[in-house]
């Protein structure tokens, strides 16, 4: 069975903050990589939130931040199987490790995100009941992570309004940008319209 | 609160409600794709699977961790109190972990339904 170099995840704790009045400035540690603007605002959104949110809307955001959690876990875990069932392609196989580094970077800043909420970010399970018996060819992996992707662009979709913080939908719908572009990837990898609508719910 | 609309809904003739019910499971079957983040048919994911969900009580299969909140519903899940949670979840059991607005247009939560019961009969998508 083909192993894929990525079980070694970024330290992406936080290192620095700085504040202005006008922005906030987050270092983190992997290389001294900075978020995206919007990844900045769900941190800085926290700063805020921590003043003036009540501790029942705080719990709320804490909740939907932990589903998002257990479900970039599972995401990480499912490009794992992916990436070590041995059907993949090197061009694939590096697009596969990709996207899984983005699920971890997700999982990193959502995690820190609740602690800084005062909560516990949920951690990966010990196993994952995948339907592995199902994937024997590349096209077969492609299409079940594309279904995880897709389904997680539903579920940050769904996500988005029911925050009590709008930093905190913010920063989820930047997290559902990227999720978007890599189901579009996926469905380009395995010859299908990469954007076949205008509107996802 | 959906306990004490379940159990309000239980009072009424099951008929009643199965004339305003206009699912087309294929339609759902499309819909069912927006459950896909946390849901499976078959297995637990973060959220737990749908098969064997009709007439089942909220929070009770077993392999799933719920909440307190879920546990604590007395809903059992049919037609109705499934229309009733996904139009918006976190409002009709607060506490939920389901982070989701919910459904507003009542068709697609009718169709969705209505797949998921499609679904629950046959052995095919949920084995025995």
């Amino acid at each position: 069975m083909k192993m894929a170099n990525i079980d070694a995840p970024q330290d992406l704790s936080l290192l620095a903050v700085t504040t202005s009045s006008t922005r906030r400035k987050f270092l983190f540690a992997a290389g001294g990589a900075t978020f995206s603007a919007s990844a900045i605002a769900l941190l800085s959104g926290c700063a805020s939130y921590e003043s003036s949110a009540s501790s029942e809307a705080a719990e709320q955001d804490i909740k939907i931040l932990n589903t998002a959690i257990a479900a970039e876990h599972e995401a990480v875990a499912a490009y794992q199987v992916g990436a070590e069932s041995g059907l993949l392609e090197k061009a694939v196989l590096d697009i596969a490790v990709k996207f899984q580094g983005h699920h971890k970077e997700h999982v990193d800043v959502l995690s820190n995100t609740v602690t800084s909420l005062g909560g516990s970010a949920k951690t990966t399970k010990s196993s994952y009941d995948f339907p592995v018996d199902q994937l024997k060819t590349q096209s077969d992996v492609l299409q079940f992570a594309a279904g995880l992707e897709r389904g997680a662009v539903s579920a940050y979709a769904g996500a988005i309004p029911v925050f009590d913080n709008s930093d905190l939908a913010a920063a989820a719908a930047s997290i559902l940008a990227d999720e978007a572009m890599h189901w579009a990837i996926l469905r380009n990898t395995l010859g299908l319209d990469p954007v076949p609508e205008a509107f996802f719910s | 609160m959906l306990g004490l609309l379940v159990m309000a809904g239980s009072l009424l003739p099951e008929l009643v409600f199965s004339e305003q019910f206009r699912g087309d499971p294929e339609a759902g079957a499309q819909e069912y794709v927006r459950c896909q983040g946390c849901h499976d048919l078959t297995r637990h994911r973060t959220g737990p699977r749908h098969c064997g969900l009709f007439g089942r009580i909220a929070g009770t299969v077993e392999g799933f961790e719920f909440t307190e909140s879920m546990k604590n519903a007395e809903v059992r899940w049919d037609r109705q109190s499934l229309d009733v949670f996904l139009s918006a979840p976190m409002e009709r059991i607060p506490g939920t972990s389901m982070g989701y607005a919910g459904i507003s247009d009542e068709q697609v939560r009718h169709n969705l339904i209505a797949y998921l019961e499609s679904a629950n009969n046959d052995p095919s998508q949920c084995p025995p």
